[in-house]
């Protein structure tokens, strides 16, 4: 009979959390928007299943991401998650051969040294006792780790570690009982039968044998009885990550997009995260600013708790390190978006009162300098001169009455606001019938590239003088001024435009900085956090200067007119938009007009 | 006359005892730099709205403080966030996060998901 009193705890747990489960599962798939389910409807029977299972192998059990990150960690996760999990496929092999069938009933792998004491009398028997014992050596050493962690969260290279709700102290706490008392179980049976393998055997010498037949009943009914408690707690805590990073991993191989608006995606991308803590340590707040309590880990808990804070929501950079350190992949800062968009006002229009812009026709391109351009008039010059030595037919059109791109009004949620402006613009640009649209803001090119619908390419100022660079419709003076290169958040990780401004800045002695590319710091001057107390964001601005400036450029190039603001009136180095230093070395040659003509239209 | 771009003010009085200062002590609670101003008004000068309009932040915000509330909603959504104007300000005013919260103080502009 392998049936005891024992495993009604753990039977009836895994049969609620099996429950639980699936039911949140089908409430979010229902939830997902139109475009979302229309993603997977295409792609469910196509090779990116395939893809998916894959990733959810390497990430939801090995973690090879986090293990990239930082290999202690990398290693506490894996051994955990895969070592369980192997634990219950080896246990249920086991179980399967022992019983001669393959539908023996489920609690007999997880207690199978209870019931099956004759030693290993069947096919394999030894062998998988020894892979059983070594597996649950492996989860020993990560659960080691995961305490150490807990207690002195730097020896595992942490800064910080993650606060608990009540939810998850439950669960850790069920969760660092269940092997420890599991060894203790089958070291205690083995004791008595002699059925253990290199581990449970040498622990059950150790105990003593007066001791045995009155420890063993217990520290089953003990392990059956914390498997129950981490189970039933376990859709409420942090470890509701462990099923839901499945789905994750399948719709986001399938094409779904987070989207503007709230939707059964959020859903399962919130409950996706393991406040592994990566985000802290990526947060300038956090270690620059001293602020601890707003990062993603905590907007993501909030939220999915509901217990969301204007500060939570709010006091954030958007400048995406922590979505780029993201080991599952989280877009945190879309997702933040989604939570700050504010209710619209069905019929509602803004800015009926801006003067109708008249479109220049007979243009190649259109110069749009954006708001904050207009406080760096030293951009605005620059790129008038570089037009000018290109020879380009070009139209400035926010020289005199622009109006704002929207996405500051967008970040802040006022989502119909900025699209009454997108309409404005829109209308302008299209109507000139131009080729290309220059813009030399980040946010503003953000903008155009992902709200706008316009009937012309747009290129940053970067794209644009890097192309005007290669044709050779403009040369540079060779010089050897070093230059420290500052990637915008919203150019670099916003837009992907890394290798551009590098091919441009070749031209002088670039040097490089700790924080290139995807990993460059914001200049604290982020639009998107309304909440920063200036002298906080100061503090970041004189961080993020001093980590640029440590090997004493002549000057730090950026491409982004709030960067150069922010950093200006820090007084470490010369700073200059990347448009200006190309201006400045200008070869000027005198040409054909003719001949500009002709190359104008390769370029455009 | 010739039009010189400013004018006398007509006079009026403003009873401080009597003008409702809650919803100013709700934005510097949340914008503590919103003390800082001194009505200079750099911010309006640079101001994006400003270009098309007559909106006035410093006006604006001064209402706003003595509790006078009327038309000022419809006067707030002329804004476009850019941030020119915290940009500008020597004082070091969060110019934009006190627009955001006149607005949603006076408009009741509510969150999503934000109970
Ligand atoms: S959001 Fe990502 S990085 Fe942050 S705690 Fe969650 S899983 Fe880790
Ligand atoms: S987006 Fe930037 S500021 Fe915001 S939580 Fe992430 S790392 Fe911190
Ligand atoms: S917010 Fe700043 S710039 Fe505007 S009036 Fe006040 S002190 Fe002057
Ligand atoms: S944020 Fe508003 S008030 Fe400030 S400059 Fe821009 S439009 Fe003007």
């Amino acid at each position: 009979m392998n049936y005891h009193p024992f495993v009604i705890p753990f039977t009836v747990g895994a049969l609620f959390l099996f429950g639980v489960v699936f039911y949140k599962f089908y409430a979010w798939i229902a939830a997902l928007d139109r475009k979302q389910k229309f993603m997977v409807k295409q792609n469910i029977f196509s090779f990116k299943t395939i893809r998916a299972i894959g990733e959810i192998f390497r990430e939801a059990l090995v973690h090879h991401n986090i293990y990239k990150k930082n290999p202690v960690l990398g290693y506490m996760h894996m051994s955990l998650a895969f070592g369980w999990f192997l634990l219950i496929v080896v246990g249920k092999i086991k179980a399967s051969l022992y019983a001669g069938t393959f539908f023996e009933p489920p609690w007999l792998g997880i207690f199978f040294n209870f019931f099956a004491v004759d030693g290993h009398a069947f096919s394999y028997g030894e062998m998988l006792t020894f892979t059983m014992d070594f597996l649950l050596l492996i989860i020993l050493s990560g659960l080691a780790l995961a305490i150490i962690k807990r207690v002195k969260s730097s020896l595992l290279g942490m800064r910080k570690t993650t606060k608990h709700s009540r939810f998850d102290r439950i669960a850790l706490s069920s969760l660092w009982f269940i092997f420890p008392l599991r060894l203790m179980a089958e070291s205690t049976t083995a004791s008595l039968h002699g059925n253990g393998g290199f581990l449970t055997n040498s622990v059950g010498h150790l105990i003593p044998s007066a001791i045995a037949p009155y420890a063993e009943l217990p520290l089953w009914w003990a392990y059956s009885i914390s498997l129950f408690v981490f189970f039933v707690a376990l859709p409420y805590s942090r470890y509701m990550h462990i099923p839901t990073e499945v789905v994750l991993i399948l719709l986001r191989n399938w094409g779904a997009d987070t989207g503007e608006q709230l939707s059964g995606y959020t859903d399962i991308q919130l409950n996706s995260c393991s406040r592994c803590g990566i985000c802290i340590d990526a947060c300038q707040l956090n270690f620059a600013a001293g602020i601890s309590d707003v990062q993603s880990v905590y907007f993501v808990r909030d939220a999915r708790y509901k217990t969301l804070s204007d500060e939570v929501v709010n006091n954030c950079l958007m400048c995406g390190r922590c979505s780029n350190e993201c080991p599952v992949g989280l877009e945190l800062t879309l997702v933040r978006q989604q939570f700050r968009n504010k209710q619209e006002i069905p019929g509602k229009f803004y800015y009926e009162y801006t003067e109708p812009v008249e479109s220049k026709a007979g243009v190649d391109v259109i110069y749009y300098a954006g708001c904050m351009t207009h406080l760096t008039p030293s951009i605005i010059i620059s790129m008038k001169k570089i037009f000018e030595a290109a020879g380009v037919n070009y139209w400035f059109m926010d020289e005199d009455k622009g109006v704002c791109c929207g996405r500051p009004l967008r970040q802040q949620g006022f989502i119909q606001q900025s699209k009454n402006l997108v309409i404005k613009n829109s209308r302008i640009i299209n109507s000139a019938r131009a080729k290309l649209l220059v813009t030399s803001c980040p946010i503003c090119y953000k903008s155009f590239r992902e709200e706008y619908n316009l009937n012309l390419p747009v290129m940053h100022h970067t794209e644009y003088i890097e192309g005007l660079l290669a044709d050779g419709r403009i040369t540079l003076n060779a010089s050897n001024v070093t230059v420290v290169y500052h990637d915008p958040c919203e150019l670099g990780r916003g837009a992907n435009i890394y290798e551009q401004p590098r091919n441009i800045l070749r031209n002088f002695s670039l040097i490089e900085s700790d924080y290139e590319k995807e990993n460059s710091l914001c200049c604290g001057g982020s639009l998107s956090d309304a909440i920063l107390d200036l002298r906080l964001q100061l503090k970041i601005r004189d961080h993020a200067l001093g980590e640029l400036t440590k090997d004493k450029p002549e000057v730090l190039v950026t491409a982004c007119p709030l960067c150069k603001k922010s950093f200006v009136h820090g007084n470490k180095a010369r700073v200059m938009d990347i448009a200006e230093i190309v201006a400045g070395n200008l070869k000027v040659i005198a040409r054909k007009k003719q001949s500009v003509r002709k190359e104008e239209l390769q370029l455009v | 006359m010739k039009d010189l771009g400013f004018s006398i003010s007509q006079s009026r009085t403003i009873d401080l005892d009597k003008s409702d200062l809650s919803a100013y002590r709700r934005v510097v609670e949340k914008v503590p730099s919103a003390k800082l101003c001194l009505m200079c008004g750099a911010c309006t000068a640079t101001c994006t709205a400003r270009n098309h309009t007559d909106f006035n932040f410093r006006k604006v915000h001064l209402l706003f403080r003595r509790g006078q509330f009327e038309g000022l909603a419809e006067e707030l959504d002329k804004c476009m966030l850019c941030g020119k104007c915290r940009l500008v300000c020597n004082r070091g005013v969060n110019t934009r996060a006190i627009i955001y919260n006149m607005r949603i103080i006076l408009e009741n502009l509510n969150y999503k998901s934000i109970k």
